[in-house]
Protein backbone atom coordinates (compact mmCIF):
# COMPACT_ATOMS: atom_id res chain seq x y z
CA UNK A 1 0.00 0.00 0.00
CA UNK A 2 1.73 3.35 -0.68
CA UNK A 3 0.64 6.78 -0.11
CA UNK A 4 -0.49 7.67 -3.84
CA UNK A 5 -2.89 4.97 -3.60
CA UNK A 6 -6.38 5.62 -5.08
CA UNK A 7 -8.49 3.80 -2.56
CA UNK A 8 -7.06 2.02 0.48
CA UNK A 9 -9.00 -0.49 0.98
CA UNK A 10 -8.03 -0.67 4.27
CA UNK A 11 -9.70 2.34 5.61
CA UNK A 12 -12.76 1.68 3.66
CA UNK A 13 -12.43 -1.61 6.16
CA UNK A 14 -12.50 0.00 9.37
CA UNK A 15 -15.20 2.78 8.40
CA UNK A 16 -18.19 0.38 7.19
CA UNK A 17 -20.35 1.56 10.19
CA UNK A 18 -19.72 5.16 8.89
CA UNK A 19 -20.57 4.13 5.44
CA UNK A 20 -23.47 2.37 6.53
CA UNK A 21 -24.80 5.63 8.54
CA UNK A 22 -24.16 7.69 5.58
CA UNK A 23 -25.64 5.61 3.34
CA UNK A 24 -29.37 5.66 5.47
CA UNK A 25 -28.63 9.42 5.71
CA UNK A 26 -28.03 9.73 2.10
CA UNK A 27 -30.96 7.34 1.76
CA UNK A 28 -33.18 9.43 3.85
CA UNK A 29 -32.75 12.91 2.33
CA UNK A 30 -32.99 11.71 -1.30
CA UNK A 31 -36.43 9.97 -0.16
CA UNK A 32 -37.69 12.88 2.34
CA UNK A 33 -36.84 15.50 -0.97
CA UNK A 34 -38.63 13.56 -3.17
CA UNK A 35 -42.09 12.63 -1.28
CA UNK A 36 -42.54 16.20 -0.22
CA UNK A 37 -41.58 17.46 -3.92
CA UNK A 38 -43.78 15.47 -5.63
CA UNK A 39 -46.66 15.75 -3.36
CA UNK A 40 -46.55 19.63 -3.54
CA UNK A 41 -46.20 19.22 -7.45
CA UNK A 42 -49.25 17.09 -7.25
CA UNK A 43 -50.93 20.23 -5.85
CA UNK A 44 -49.66 22.50 -7.82
CA UNK A 45 -49.73 20.96 -10.86
CA UNK A 46 -53.36 20.01 -9.79
CA UNK A 47 -54.16 23.45 -9.86
CA UNK A 48 -51.99 24.33 -12.97
CA UNK A 49 -54.73 22.30 -14.81
CA UNK A 50 -57.70 23.75 -13.21
CA UNK A 51 -56.63 26.90 -13.84
CA UNK A 52 -54.71 27.26 -16.79
CA UNK A 53 -53.93 31.29 -15.98
CA UNK A 54 -51.74 29.61 -13.14
CA UNK A 55 -49.53 27.25 -15.26
CA UNK A 56 -47.32 30.07 -16.29
CA UNK A 57 -46.45 31.34 -13.22
CA UNK A 58 -46.17 28.46 -11.63
CA UNK A 59 -43.80 26.39 -13.79
CA UNK A 60 -42.07 29.98 -14.14
CA UNK A 61 -41.59 29.75 -10.44
CA UNK A 62 -40.62 26.42 -10.35
CA UNK A 63 -38.10 27.11 -13.13
CA UNK A 64 -37.05 30.14 -11.77
CA UNK A 65 -35.58 27.86 -8.53
CA UNK A 66 -34.02 25.08 -10.95
CA UNK A 67 -32.00 27.67 -12.75
CA UNK A 68 -30.40 29.01 -9.02
CA UNK A 69 -27.02 26.63 -8.30
CA UNK A 70 -27.52 24.31 -5.64
CA UNK A 71 -24.46 26.07 -3.85
CA UNK A 72 -26.10 29.76 -4.02
CA UNK A 73 -29.25 28.40 -3.01
CA UNK A 74 -28.10 26.92 0.16
CA UNK A 75 -25.91 30.12 0.42
CA UNK A 76 -29.14 31.96 0.61
CA UNK A 77 -30.61 29.86 3.33
CA UNK A 78 -28.05 28.81 5.54
CA UNK A 79 -28.16 32.71 7.01
CA UNK A 80 -32.16 32.20 7.63
CA UNK A 81 -32.95 28.45 8.60
CA UNK A 82 -28.46 27.61 9.66
CA UNK A 83 -26.69 24.19 9.06
CA UNK A 84 -29.41 22.07 9.09
CA UNK A 85 -31.51 18.96 7.37
CA UNK A 86 -34.15 21.79 6.80
CA UNK A 87 -32.05 23.77 4.73
CA UNK A 88 -30.80 20.86 2.85
CA UNK A 89 -34.81 19.39 2.30
CA UNK A 90 -35.96 23.27 1.50
CA UNK A 91 -33.15 23.28 -1.46
CA UNK A 92 -33.74 19.89 -2.32
CA UNK A 93 -37.33 19.88 -2.62
CA UNK A 94 -37.14 23.51 -5.02
CA UNK A 95 -34.95 21.16 -7.57
CA UNK A 96 -38.07 18.72 -7.82
CA UNK A 97 -40.68 21.34 -8.44
CA UNK A 98 -39.59 21.80 -11.76
CA UNK A 99 -38.96 18.26 -12.87
CA UNK A 100 -42.10 17.00 -11.39
CA UNK A 101 -44.43 19.93 -12.59
CA UNK A 102 -43.60 19.62 -16.33
CA UNK A 103 -44.23 16.06 -16.47
CA UNK A 104 -46.85 15.75 -14.57
CA UNK A 105 -48.79 18.74 -16.36
CA UNK A 106 -47.84 16.95 -20.07
CA UNK A 107 -48.39 13.65 -18.62
CA UNK A 108 -52.32 14.36 -17.73
CA UNK A 109 -52.61 16.50 -20.72
CA UNK A 110 -51.47 13.50 -22.85
CA UNK A 111 -54.68 11.64 -21.79
CA UNK A 112 -57.30 11.42 -24.78
CA UNK A 113 -60.06 13.86 -24.39
CA UNK A 114 -62.31 10.57 -25.02
CA UNK A 115 -60.98 9.06 -21.93
CA UNK A 116 -61.67 12.39 -19.72
CA UNK A 117 -65.41 12.68 -21.91
CA UNK A 118 -66.23 8.84 -20.37
CA UNK A 119 -65.47 9.13 -17.23
CA UNK A 120 -67.17 12.67 -16.91
CA UNK A 121 -70.13 11.19 -19.03
CA UNK A 122 -70.46 8.44 -16.05
CA UNK A 123 -70.59 10.75 -13.28
CA UNK A 124 -66.84 10.59 -11.73
CA UNK A 125 -66.23 13.90 -9.79
CA UNK A 126 -63.46 16.49 -10.72
CA UNK A 127 -61.29 15.16 -7.97
CA UNK A 128 -62.41 11.77 -8.22
CA UNK A 129 -61.58 11.54 -12.29
CA UNK A 130 -58.32 13.36 -11.33
CA UNK A 131 -57.24 10.40 -9.07
CA UNK A 132 -58.18 7.15 -10.70
CA UNK A 133 -58.70 8.34 -14.44
CA UNK A 134 -56.20 10.93 -15.42
CA UNK A 135 -53.19 10.05 -12.89
CA UNK A 136 -52.85 6.36 -13.75
CA UNK A 137 -52.85 6.92 -17.64
CA UNK A 138 -50.11 10.00 -17.12
CA UNK A 139 -48.13 7.55 -15.36
CA UNK A 140 -45.43 6.54 -17.87
CA UNK A 141 -44.48 10.08 -17.62
CA UNK A 142 -44.84 10.72 -13.89
CA UNK A 143 -42.57 7.88 -13.23
CA UNK A 144 -40.11 9.22 -15.74
CA UNK A 145 -40.37 12.64 -13.58
CA UNK A 146 -39.66 10.39 -10.88
CA UNK A 147 -36.34 8.75 -12.22
CA UNK A 148 -35.20 11.92 -12.95
CA UNK A 149 -36.00 13.75 -9.78
CA UNK A 150 -34.48 10.64 -7.73
CA UNK A 151 -31.48 10.39 -9.71
CA UNK A 152 -31.01 14.10 -9.43
CA UNK A 153 -31.66 14.25 -5.89
CA UNK A 154 -28.97 11.65 -4.81
CA UNK A 155 -26.73 14.02 -6.54
CA UNK A 156 -27.39 17.05 -5.39
CA UNK A 157 -27.28 15.35 -1.50
CA UNK A 158 -23.75 15.03 -1.89
CA UNK A 159 -23.73 19.16 -2.34
CA UNK A 160 -25.28 19.53 1.00
CA UNK A 161 -21.95 17.82 2.41
CA UNK A 162 -20.83 21.14 1.95
CA UNK A 163 -23.09 22.38 4.87
CA UNK A 164 -21.74 19.80 7.46
CA UNK A 165 -25.10 17.13 6.28
CA UNK A 166 -25.56 15.20 3.12
CA UNK A 167 -24.90 11.48 3.92
CA UNK A 168 -22.30 10.44 1.22
CA UNK A 169 -21.51 14.15 0.59
CA UNK A 170 -19.62 14.50 4.06
CA UNK A 171 -16.78 11.50 3.07
CA UNK A 172 -17.01 14.01 -0.17
CA UNK A 173 -16.02 17.24 1.90
CA UNK A 174 -13.70 15.36 4.64
CA UNK A 175 -11.89 13.77 1.29
CA UNK A 176 -11.33 17.26 -0.24
CA UNK A 177 -10.34 19.28 3.10
CA UNK A 178 -7.43 16.65 4.09
CA UNK A 179 -6.98 15.77 0.29
CA UNK A 180 -7.27 12.03 1.07
CA UNK A 181 -8.74 10.41 -2.06
CA UNK A 182 -9.63 7.35 -0.78
CA UNK A 183 -13.13 9.25 1.03
CA UNK A 184 -13.78 10.96 -2.44
CA UNK A 185 -13.84 7.93 -4.30
CA UNK A 186 -16.11 6.12 -1.71
CA UNK A 187 -18.28 9.04 -1.21
CA UNK A 188 -18.65 9.62 -5.12
CA UNK A 189 -18.83 5.77 -5.72
CA UNK A 190 -21.46 4.97 -3.21
CA UNK A 191 -23.54 8.18 -4.78
CA UNK A 192 -23.44 6.65 -8.36
CA UNK A 193 -24.19 3.45 -6.54
CA UNK A 194 -27.15 4.30 -4.80
CA UNK A 195 -28.68 6.89 -8.29
CA UNK A 196 -28.26 3.43 -10.20
CA UNK A 197 -30.35 1.25 -7.72
CA UNK A 198 -33.28 3.72 -7.21
CA UNK A 199 -33.15 4.55 -10.68
CA UNK A 200 -33.36 0.21 -12.05
CA UNK A 201 -36.35 -0.03 -8.99
CA UNK A 202 -38.62 2.71 -10.21
CA UNK A 203 -37.50 0.79 -13.96
CA UNK A 204 -39.63 -2.52 -12.09
CA UNK A 205 -42.19 -0.46 -10.03
CA UNK A 206 -43.21 1.20 -13.71
CA UNK A 207 -43.81 -2.08 -15.01
CA UNK A 208 -45.82 -3.68 -12.49
CA UNK A 209 -47.79 -0.34 -12.26
CA UNK A 210 -48.68 0.04 -15.92
CA UNK A 211 -48.85 -3.15 -17.21
CA UNK A 212 -51.25 -2.09 -20.40
CA UNK A 213 -48.13 -0.01 -21.71
CA UNK A 214 -46.66 -3.44 -22.09
CA UNK A 215 -49.35 -5.08 -23.26
CA UNK A 216 -50.07 -2.52 -26.14
CA UNK A 217 -46.43 -2.69 -27.48
CA UNK A 218 -46.79 -6.17 -27.57
CA UNK A 219 -49.46 -6.18 -30.44
CA UNK A 220 -48.44 -2.78 -32.16
CA UNK B 1 -28.33 40.78 8.15
CA UNK B 2 -29.44 42.21 4.23
CA UNK B 3 -28.02 45.54 6.20
CA UNK B 4 -24.74 44.20 6.35
CA UNK B 5 -25.11 42.46 2.95
CA UNK B 6 -25.67 46.04 1.47
CA UNK B 7 -22.56 47.36 3.54
CA UNK B 8 -20.10 44.40 1.70
CA UNK B 9 -21.60 45.23 -1.96
CA UNK B 10 -21.51 48.67 -1.65
CA UNK B 11 -18.02 49.29 -0.39
CA UNK B 12 -16.17 49.87 -3.26
CA UNK B 13 -12.53 47.80 -1.89
CA UNK B 14 -14.71 44.50 -1.95
CA UNK B 15 -14.76 44.98 -5.61
CA UNK B 16 -11.50 45.15 -6.26
CA UNK B 17 -8.32 43.04 -6.13
CA UNK B 18 -8.22 39.36 -6.67
CA UNK B 19 -10.63 38.69 -4.40
CA UNK B 20 -13.16 41.10 -5.30
CA UNK B 21 -15.81 40.91 -7.03
CA UNK B 22 -15.22 41.98 -10.19
CA UNK B 23 -12.30 40.03 -10.44
CA UNK B 24 -14.35 36.53 -9.24
CA UNK B 25 -17.25 37.32 -11.83
CA UNK B 26 -14.59 37.25 -14.55
CA UNK B 27 -13.17 34.14 -13.84
CA UNK B 28 -16.12 32.63 -13.21
CA UNK B 29 -17.70 33.54 -16.51
CA UNK B 30 -13.77 33.20 -18.49
CA UNK B 31 -13.97 29.40 -16.75
CA UNK B 32 -17.40 28.61 -17.57
CA UNK B 33 -17.34 29.82 -20.94
CA UNK B 34 -14.01 28.42 -22.02
CA UNK B 35 -15.13 24.75 -20.08
CA UNK B 36 -19.02 25.14 -22.53
CA UNK B 37 -16.48 26.00 -25.95
CA UNK B 38 -14.12 22.85 -25.02
CA UNK B 39 -17.26 20.74 -24.62
CA UNK B 40 -19.30 22.14 -27.33
CA UNK B 41 -15.94 21.28 -29.48
CA UNK B 42 -15.63 17.42 -28.10
CA UNK B 43 -19.56 16.73 -28.06
CA UNK B 44 -20.93 18.53 -30.66
CA UNK B 45 -19.16 16.85 -34.00
CA UNK B 46 -19.68 13.15 -33.05
CA UNK B 47 -23.35 13.66 -32.31
CA UNK B 48 -23.67 15.20 -35.28
CA UNK B 49 -22.29 12.78 -37.17
CA UNK B 50 -23.74 9.60 -35.39
CA UNK B 51 -27.58 11.20 -35.49
CA UNK B 52 -27.26 12.28 -39.48
CA UNK B 53 -25.98 8.01 -39.66
CA UNK B 54 -28.30 7.06 -37.17
CA UNK B 55 -26.49 5.06 -35.63
CA UNK B 56 -25.60 4.95 -31.68
CA UNK B 57 -28.51 5.45 -29.87
CA UNK B 58 -27.99 3.01 -27.17
CA UNK B 59 -24.53 5.49 -26.89
CA UNK B 60 -26.43 8.37 -26.72
CA UNK B 61 -28.81 6.78 -23.74
CA UNK B 62 -26.22 5.16 -21.84
CA UNK B 63 -24.80 8.56 -22.03
CA UNK B 64 -27.41 10.83 -20.71
CA UNK B 65 -27.99 8.03 -17.93
CA UNK B 66 -24.34 8.14 -16.89
CA UNK B 67 -23.96 11.94 -16.86
CA UNK B 68 -27.21 12.12 -14.64
CA UNK B 69 -26.26 9.60 -11.96
CA UNK B 70 -22.21 11.10 -11.14
CA UNK B 71 -22.60 13.97 -8.86
CA UNK B 72 -20.44 17.00 -10.39
CA UNK B 73 -19.15 17.43 -7.11
CA UNK B 74 -18.14 13.70 -7.02
CA UNK B 75 -16.45 14.50 -10.46
CA UNK B 76 -14.76 18.00 -9.17
CA UNK B 77 -13.34 16.03 -6.11
CA UNK B 78 -12.26 13.26 -7.70
CA UNK B 79 -9.89 15.23 -10.23
CA UNK B 80 -8.58 17.36 -7.66
CA UNK B 81 -6.12 14.50 -6.27
CA UNK B 82 -5.74 13.45 -9.94
CA UNK B 83 -4.90 17.28 -10.72
CA UNK B 84 -2.54 17.60 -7.90
CA UNK B 85 -0.05 14.31 -8.43
CA UNK B 86 0.07 14.94 -11.78
CA UNK B 87 1.20 18.79 -11.39
CA UNK B 88 -1.72 20.62 -12.72
CA UNK B 89 -2.12 22.14 -9.68
CA UNK B 90 -5.45 23.13 -7.89
CA UNK B 91 -8.20 25.94 -8.94
CA UNK B 92 -8.97 26.70 -12.40
CA UNK B 93 -7.41 22.98 -14.22
CA UNK B 94 -9.15 20.36 -12.31
CA UNK B 95 -12.22 22.65 -11.81
CA UNK B 96 -11.80 23.31 -16.00
CA UNK B 97 -11.31 19.39 -16.48
CA UNK B 98 -14.83 18.17 -14.10
CA UNK B 99 -16.39 21.20 -16.27
CA UNK B 100 -15.49 19.69 -19.51
CA UNK B 101 -16.65 16.24 -17.94
CA UNK B 102 -20.12 17.28 -16.90
CA UNK B 103 -20.90 19.24 -19.84
CA UNK B 104 -20.17 16.58 -22.75
CA UNK B 105 -23.56 14.69 -22.16
CA UNK B 106 -26.35 17.34 -22.28
CA UNK B 107 -24.58 18.48 -25.22
CA UNK B 108 -24.20 15.18 -26.88
CA UNK B 109 -27.77 13.81 -26.43
CA UNK B 110 -29.65 16.69 -27.08
CA UNK B 111 -27.81 17.36 -30.59
CA UNK B 112 -27.86 14.07 -31.28
CA UNK B 113 -31.62 13.85 -30.98
CA UNK B 114 -32.11 16.83 -32.59
CA UNK B 115 -30.13 15.55 -35.67
CA UNK B 116 -31.75 12.30 -35.97
CA UNK B 117 -35.21 13.47 -35.49
CA UNK B 118 -35.01 15.67 -38.38
CA UNK B 119 -37.81 14.54 -41.19
CA UNK B 120 -36.17 12.35 -43.08
CA UNK B 121 -38.60 13.01 -45.81
CA UNK B 122 -36.90 17.03 -45.92
CA UNK B 123 -33.50 15.55 -46.29
CA UNK B 124 -34.53 12.97 -49.43
CA UNK B 125 -36.44 16.56 -50.56
CA UNK B 126 -33.09 18.81 -50.48
CA UNK B 127 -31.24 15.72 -52.48
CA UNK B 128 -33.47 15.71 -54.79
CA UNK B 129 -33.28 19.57 -55.57
CA UNK B 130 -29.61 18.73 -56.00
CA UNK B 131 -28.25 19.79 -52.53
CA UNK B 132 -24.66 18.83 -51.85
CA UNK B 133 -23.70 16.61 -48.82
CA UNK B 134 -22.52 19.62 -46.56
CA UNK B 135 -25.28 21.62 -48.38
CA UNK B 136 -27.78 19.59 -46.68
CA UNK B 137 -26.21 19.51 -43.39
CA UNK B 138 -25.67 22.95 -42.62
CA UNK B 139 -28.88 24.15 -44.59
CA UNK B 140 -30.97 21.54 -43.31
CA UNK B 141 -30.06 19.41 -40.95
CA UNK B 142 -28.54 21.48 -38.66
CA UNK B 143 -31.17 24.12 -38.80
CA UNK B 144 -34.00 21.57 -38.34
CA UNK B 145 -32.01 20.59 -34.65
CA UNK B 146 -30.79 23.78 -33.81
CA UNK B 147 -33.74 23.60 -31.53
CA UNK B 148 -32.67 20.93 -29.44
CA UNK B 149 -28.69 21.77 -30.00
CA UNK B 150 -29.48 25.05 -28.32
CA UNK B 151 -31.21 23.53 -25.93
CA UNK B 152 -28.26 20.86 -24.65
CA UNK B 153 -25.92 24.03 -25.12
CA UNK B 154 -28.10 25.62 -22.85
CA UNK B 155 -28.53 22.85 -19.85
CA UNK B 156 -25.09 22.26 -20.10
CA UNK B 157 -23.62 25.85 -19.57
CA UNK B 158 -26.35 26.43 -16.64
CA UNK B 159 -24.74 23.19 -15.35
CA UNK B 160 -21.26 24.42 -15.60
CA UNK B 161 -22.28 27.77 -14.08
CA UNK B 162 -23.05 25.85 -11.13
CA UNK B 163 -21.07 23.60 -10.59
CA UNK B 164 -17.70 26.29 -11.05
CA UNK B 165 -19.58 27.43 -8.16
CA UNK B 166 -18.52 24.54 -6.22
CA UNK B 167 -15.04 24.71 -7.81
CA UNK B 168 -14.31 27.49 -4.83
CA UNK B 169 -13.57 23.80 -2.53
CA UNK B 170 -10.53 22.87 -5.07
CA UNK B 171 -9.29 26.34 -4.72
CA UNK B 172 -10.70 27.91 -7.93
CA UNK B 173 -11.26 31.53 -7.63
CA UNK B 174 -14.44 32.30 -8.60
CA UNK B 175 -17.59 33.59 -7.71
CA UNK B 176 -18.05 30.35 -5.02
CA UNK B 177 -15.19 31.35 -3.00
CA UNK B 178 -17.54 34.20 -1.79
CA UNK B 179 -20.11 31.70 -0.85
CA UNK B 180 -16.84 29.37 0.95
CA UNK B 181 -15.40 31.61 2.82
CA UNK B 182 -18.75 33.03 4.41
CA UNK B 183 -19.58 29.01 5.24
CA UNK B 184 -15.83 28.96 7.05
CA UNK B 185 -16.06 32.39 8.47
CA UNK B 186 -20.00 32.31 9.36
CA UNK B 187 -19.87 35.45 7.13
CA UNK B 188 -23.66 36.17 6.17
CA UNK B 189 -22.55 39.45 4.32
CA UNK B 190 -20.12 37.25 1.62
CA UNK B 191 -22.41 34.40 1.47
CA UNK B 192 -25.05 36.30 0.09
CA UNK B 193 -22.87 38.68 -1.90
CA UNK B 194 -21.92 35.21 -3.71
CA UNK B 195 -25.10 33.68 -3.81
CA UNK B 196 -26.57 36.61 -5.30
CA UNK B 197 -23.83 36.95 -7.41
CA UNK B 198 -24.31 33.39 -8.71
CA UNK B 199 -27.96 33.12 -8.91
CA UNK B 200 -27.74 36.43 -11.13
CA UNK B 201 -25.31 34.93 -13.59
CA UNK B 202 -27.09 31.62 -13.76
CA UNK B 203 -30.55 33.69 -14.35
CA UNK B 204 -28.57 36.56 -16.70
CA UNK B 205 -27.35 33.54 -19.16
CA UNK B 206 -30.42 31.38 -19.15
CA UNK B 207 -32.24 34.62 -20.25
CA UNK B 208 -29.70 35.51 -23.00
CA UNK B 209 -30.42 31.82 -24.11
CA UNK B 210 -33.95 32.53 -24.43
CA UNK B 211 -33.10 35.59 -26.88
CA UNK B 212 -30.21 33.46 -28.89
CA UNK B 213 -32.89 30.76 -29.39
CA UNK B 214 -35.61 32.87 -30.55
CA UNK B 215 -33.05 35.13 -32.61
CA UNK B 216 -31.84 32.19 -34.33
CA UNK B 217 -35.16 30.31 -34.94
CA UNK B 218 -37.32 33.16 -36.07
CA UNK B 219 -39.54 30.08 -37.12
CA UNK B 220 -40.61 28.95 -34.22
CA UNK B 221 -41.18 29.37 -30.89
CA UNK B 222 -38.16 27.66 -28.42
CA UNK B 223 -38.92 24.65 -27.19
CA UNK B 224 -39.45 24.05 -23.51
CA UNK B 225 -36.39 21.95 -21.74
CA UNK B 226 -37.02 18.20 -22.32
CA UNK B 227 -34.34 16.97 -20.24
CA UNK B 228 -33.49 18.61 -17.10
CA UNK B 229 -30.30 18.04 -15.54
CA UNK B 230 -28.87 19.74 -13.24
CA UNK B 231 -26.41 19.25 -10.06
Amino acid sequence: MNKDSFIWWDWVGRHTTQIQSATFEHLRLTLIAVAVGFAISLVLSAVALRYRWTFTPIAGFAGLLYTIPSLALFAFLVPITGFNTLTSEIGLVSYTLAIFIRNIVAGVDSVPPDVVNAADGMGYRPIRRFVTVDMPLAAPAIVAALRIAMVTTVGLVTVTGLIGQGGYGAFIDSGLSRNFSTEIVVGGGLSVIMAIALDTLLVGVERIATPWTRARKRFA
Amino acid sequence: MIRAFLDYVSTSSNWSGTRGIGHRTIEHLRLSGASVLAAALIALPPAVWLGRSKRGGFLAQSIVNIGRAVPSLAILALLFPISLSYGFGLGFWPTFAALVILAVPPMFTNAYTGIRSVDPSIVEASRGMGMRPLEVLTRVEIPSGLALILTGVRIATLQVIATATLGAYVGFNGLGSFINEGFRQRDDAKLLTGAFAVALCALAVDLAFGVITRRAMPWRQPLPQHVLERN
